[in-house]
């Protein structure tokens, strides 16, 4: 509901209603128990998040379970330093990791969905479902034979598979989203290209693509959370010095019989840093993006 | 024959990468897996072909099945499915139901609900394992620690240690993480929904739970089955979360892509690779449905 | 005007594919050793990321420097955390011909599998190279031994398992004497629930694998080592009534535990007895670590000494390194071995890791005090195998117990159940 259609409706309830008083002060109720709610699902949300924050900023000793609660004795950056040190040459190889395969994933999703909605031919369907499929692999029961195939394809391990496999694994979903966002762009406008005489190709490129956008967003932005935060993929296909922040983080905060609790959680929090930002920037048009039709199964 | 060519040529061209790549990295590593699942190869030696293996065809799996581990572990997949499902959907309309409104400040709630879908459980397992601890009253940290602290001693409970239900704790961190995204889901299913057809109903003297009812629910109904899909085969994918929190080894958070990972590190690649196929099948038997119902309405 | 259609339909698509390849080809920088033999490095795959057993690394690295100067060392280290990647790593590399140069693996009945498999090398002429079948106790060479009398691993160290930690404050306020010798399980257990009634927690243990840890110290301190040895030969009967009574005292000093244990890993349940909270610990000797990083004293913060009833009995474990079949690079394998055999390595990576060399001819002023006492017993005391760390038992045969005790710690088996899944664990 918008605002205006709020504002339209409550005045003609007054009308016939008990009166205009009885009426805001229920409206207001709503609304503080509306806030309420949301502040307090906030909290809710942010607990794990404090627990990490506070953390991050506590000694070696003062960083134990039963002071999760406590705000650090002494505060220290000493964590985040060593954090930074260890972990940012990884974050420049997981983006050049995440920026390509999102990119191509969608890019291909987006041919995919287009040929699957628009240009139906016989067995589109059938076509649609394997490649749907493609979605529920069991990864950990095909890591053996993935690793042969991996080899025996001579590509170099680190970046570069990475970016294969993410792109390979992504074309699933993506496809997904893209049919069933053109699903809902209209018939004339690609039937005029058609009757234009305008080929497939050209068609894809001068109006579908044009239209993609919202719908790249969604895409892109599923595209790059997921490659960030992979871990199996990393660790198989990479090693410490070639692989991207989840395998460094791993290190970081596993690599020791005696675990650092404030190094591991300033690295969490300095490795999802990135994702957030993309979140803060895009998260308007990810749901303009989800809004303009790419859900609608 | 010719026309025909022309009809479907273009398209098929244009999917050929996909299709290529989707044809080796899946479905011949399905193939890899299946075939493996159908023999003996058991132990180290049958793996690099030191020792024969045979086919045994179904063995594997008719035994994996009548094995009560293996029950306990389709058992522990089926509650948190469940729970995961029902958790995320629940808070995730709750929520994207409050935004819908204006709200100031929605910029702020919307970013924060999203921000877990950014943490990886490589990160954030360790949180959970602390939150999670089982121990109540004086030795009490974690979550149950803070139930203290606010008053609410009755809420303790031993979480994920409790050996039937204990797996249902497990779904909470996956609900923290991805309510948030079936909220930017339903969220976008709210505004999708043109004025105009809540405004006929409000004319017409609809009720708030009669405009829901018949008119907001069946519109968000396509919404809510794409977040089903979605987060569905994400609760077949459990095990990382499962494996920062608990340990492949504790037997009350047994799920069949744990026990996969366990037959994989004894060499049981036999077992494996039929753990592997049978969540395959579940995902099939969910998922055909779902296609075919697609297919049939857009049919229509 | 249709063909050319189609023409740029195909180009679209080689286009596309370029496109993809092209960006595979790019960034990244050549891998870790996978596949490109030849030139002079080793990849050295170990689970060492952090903290002491990094600086252990580093410091055995030093070493090979100096002795290798010409060959380059790669540092292939995985964490273990996060469902034990780095094992899982190497296996499928083991599998698919990729291995590593050589790669870190408990000495003793875990390496069987690599050998059945055929995917490591017998390395005993090493040993004869090398000098080191006289520089190892002999006691530590038979257990390396497999059954055909070759060996396939070089130990870089050795850890005691059966160590029992405390701390004397806790014990003071309850009554309990510190400094008392336990002459079996019996009399602990007695302690125990006295300190159990006072409203302390007895004894603190983590997840399965530290559960099995204990449960081995138990068997070991029930059965004695030789009925212990015996569990892994088949000369031990698993269902007998000494392995009945054996994990009665098993149960009942786990029901003496914490409730949050499956939550823990070892360094959280040690704590407990740094903090307090608990008064004793059963951890491998690792743990020594944990105690001196929060600057305790050995004697007044902490004591260690046998598990009760195990005394004069040494429950090692070794890790060692490996010559895998198909190494890129057999002579930088073989170089690092001899590091990792040789005197200087021995003695510079285990004090900066804290466990004991396997040779014995290191001089123990160079180590710690608790290391000193460490490496008096291993010369002096009965050798047996530890289970928990895959020196007794081959991998499965570890699984299968852990799964069981799992299923018998968080009570989905009764004592009869887990016994009989235990003798079949054994059987394999």
């Amino acid at each position: 509901m918008t605002a205006a259609a709020e504002q339209l409706t409550a005045p003609r309830q007054a009308v016939g209603g008990p009166g205009p008083r009885v009426a805001r002060s229920r409206y207001s109720l709503a609304r503080t128990l509306r806030y309420a709610a949301l502040i307090f699902f906030l909290v809710v949300v942010l607990v794990p998040v404090y627990v990490l924050l506070v953390t991050s900023f506590k000694g070696t000793g003062d960083a134990d379970p039963s002071r999760a609660w406590a705000l650090p004795q002494i505060w220290t950056l000493e964590n985040w330093a060593t954090a930074w040190t260890a972990l940012s040459p990884s974050i420049v190889r997981t983006v050049a990791v995440v920026v390509p395969s999102a990119v191509i994933a969608a890019f291909l999703g987006s041919l995919n969905g287009f040929v699957l909605a628009r240009w139906s031919f016989r067995g589109a369907d059938i076509v649609f479902t394997v490649i749907l499929f493609g979605m529920f692999i069991p990864y950990q029961a095909v890591m053996i034979p993935l690793t042969q195939l991996v080899l025996d394809l001579g590509i170099p391990t680190g970046v570069p598979t990475l970016i294969l496999l993410h792109v390979v694994y992504g074309i699933p979903i993506t496809t997904l989203i893209f049919r069933n966002y053109y699903a809902t762009v209209p018939h004339e406008l690609i039937e005029a290209g058609r009757v234009d005489g305008a080929g497939m190709l050209r068609t894809y490129w001068s109006i579908v693509l044009p239209l993609s956008v919202p719908s790249f967003v969604v895409v892109l932005i599923w595209q790059f959370t997921s490659a960030w935060n992979d871990f199996l993929f990393a660790v198989f296909f990479s090693s410490s010095q070639n692989g991207p922040v989840t395998v460094a983080l791993n290190n970081l905060a596993n690599g020791a019989l005696l675990q650092n609790y404030g190094v591991s959680m300033a690295g969490a929090l300095f490795a999802s840093l990135p994702t957030l930002i993309v979140y803060i920037i895009l998260g308007k048009y990810f749901v303009g993006g989800l809004m303009s039709g790419s859900v609608k199964g | 024959m010719l026309k025909k060519l022309r009809r479907v040529g273009p398209p098929l061209l244009l999917l050929a990468p996909s299709l290529i790549l989707v044809g080796v990295f899946v479905y011949g590593l399905i193939a890899a897996n299946f075939s493996t699942s159908f023999t003996d190869s058991h132990t180290a030696a049958q793996a690099t072909r030191q020792k024969p293996t045979a086919f045994v065809w179904f063995t594997n799996y008719l035994d994996l099945l009548a094995s009560e581990d293996f029950q306990h572990s389709l058992m522990n997949l089926l509650l948190y499915t469940v729970v995961f499902l029902v958790g995320t959907m629940v808070m995730g309309f709750l929520w994207a139901w409050m935004l819908e409104k204006p709200v100031k400040g929605e910029g702020l709630f919307r970013s924060v609900y999203l921000f877990p879908m950014a943490v990886s459980f490589v990160a954030s397992g360790v949180v959970w394992r602390w939150l999670l601890n089982s121990n109540q009253d004086e030795q009490a940290s974690g979550l149950n620690r803070l139930f203290q602290i606010v008053g609410l001693d009755v809420l303790q409970n031993n979480w994920w240690n409790n050996i039937t239900f204990g797996i249902v704790a497990i779904a909470i961190p996956a609900i923290w993480q991805l309510s948030g995204y079936v909220m930017a889901l339903f969220l976008a299913g709210f505004r999708g929904i043109p004025d105009e057809l809540r405004e006929a109903a409000r004319m017409d003297g609809a009720s708030e739970w009669k405009l829901y009812r018949h008119v907001l629910f069946p519109q968000l109904s396509p919404v809510a089955l794409s977040a089903l899909i979605i987060i569905g085969h994400m609760s077949l994918k459990a095990f990382d979360l499962i494996m920062s929190i608990s340990k492949p080894a504790n037997y009350q958070t047994k799920v069949p892509a744990v026990d996969m990972f366990v037959f994989k590190s004894s060499f049981d690649y036999a077992n494996a690779a039929a753990v592997g196929s049978i969540l395959l099948i579940i995902v099939a038997l969910v998922i055909v449905p779902y296609l075919i119902r697609t297919n049939r309405e857009e049919k229509r | 005007m249709r063909v050319n259609r189609r023409t740029t339909a195909t180009v679209a698509t080689a286009a596309v594919l370029g496109l993809t390849l092209a960006a595979c080809g790019g960034g990244g920088t050549s891998g870790d050793g996978g596949g490109e033999g030849g030139g002079n490095e080793v990849e050295v795959f170990t689970w060492w990321a952090a903290g002491s057993e990094k600086a252990g690394l580093d410091a055995l690295v030093g070493v090979f420097d100096e002795q290798h100067p010409d060959i380059e060392f790669v540092n292939g280290a995985v964490a273990g955390g996060a469902g034990s990647a780095a094992k899982d790593l190497l296996q499928t590399r083991l599998q698919a011909q990729d291995p590593p140069d050589t790669f870190q693996a408990h000495a003793g009945a875990e390496l069987q599998d690599y050998i059945d498999a055929a995917q490591i090398e017998d390395v005993s002429d090493l040993y004869d190279e090398f000098g080191l079948a006289d520089a190892f106790p002999a006691d530590l060479v038979d257990r390396l031994s497999s059954e055909d009398g070759a060996i396939y691993s070089i130990p870089s160290n050795i850890h005691r398992a059966n160590v029992v930690w405390a701390n004397p404050t806790v014990l003071e306020e309850n009554d309990i004497d510190p400094e008392a010798q336990y002459e079996d399980l019996d009399a602990w257990i007695a302690d125990l629930e006295k300190l159990d009634e006072a409203g302390v927690t007895p004894i603190s243990v983590g997840t399965t694998w530290t559960q099995v840890h204990l449960l081995e110290t138990v068997l070991l301190a029930d059965l004695g080592p030789e009925a212990y040895s015996g569990l892994w030969d088949g000369s031990t009967d698993w269902e007998g009534a000494e392995v009945t009574a054996a994990l009665e005292d098993f149960e009942t000093i786990m029901g003496l535990t914490n409730d949050d244990r499956d939550g823990l890993d070892w360094p959280e349940a040690t704590q407990m007895v740094i903090d307090g909270s608990a008064a004793f610990n059963v951890m491998g000797d690792w743990a020594v670590a944990a105690f001196e990083e929060q600057d305790k004293v050995l004697g007044t913060d902490f004591t260690a000494a046998p598990v009760p009833g195990t005394d004069g009995t040494f429950d090692f474990l070794a890790d060692s390194f490996t010559l895998p079949v198909g190494a890129p690079n057999p002579d930088g394998s073989k170089a690092w071995l001899e590091t990792v055999g040789s005197l200087e390595g021995q003695v510079a990576f285990n004090k900066a890791k804290g466990s004991i060399p396997a040779r014995t001819d290191a001089d123990p002023a160079e180590f710690s005090e608790y290391q000193q006492t460490a490496i008096e017993s291993f010369a002096n005391d009965t050798i047996v195998s530890s289970l928990a760390h895959g020196a007794a038992a081959p991998v499965a045969t570890l699984t299968a117990i852990s799964d069981a005790t799992s299923k018998f710690t968080t009570g989905a088996a009764d004592l009869a159940g887990y016994q009989s899944e235990l003798a079949a664990a054994a059987q394999g």
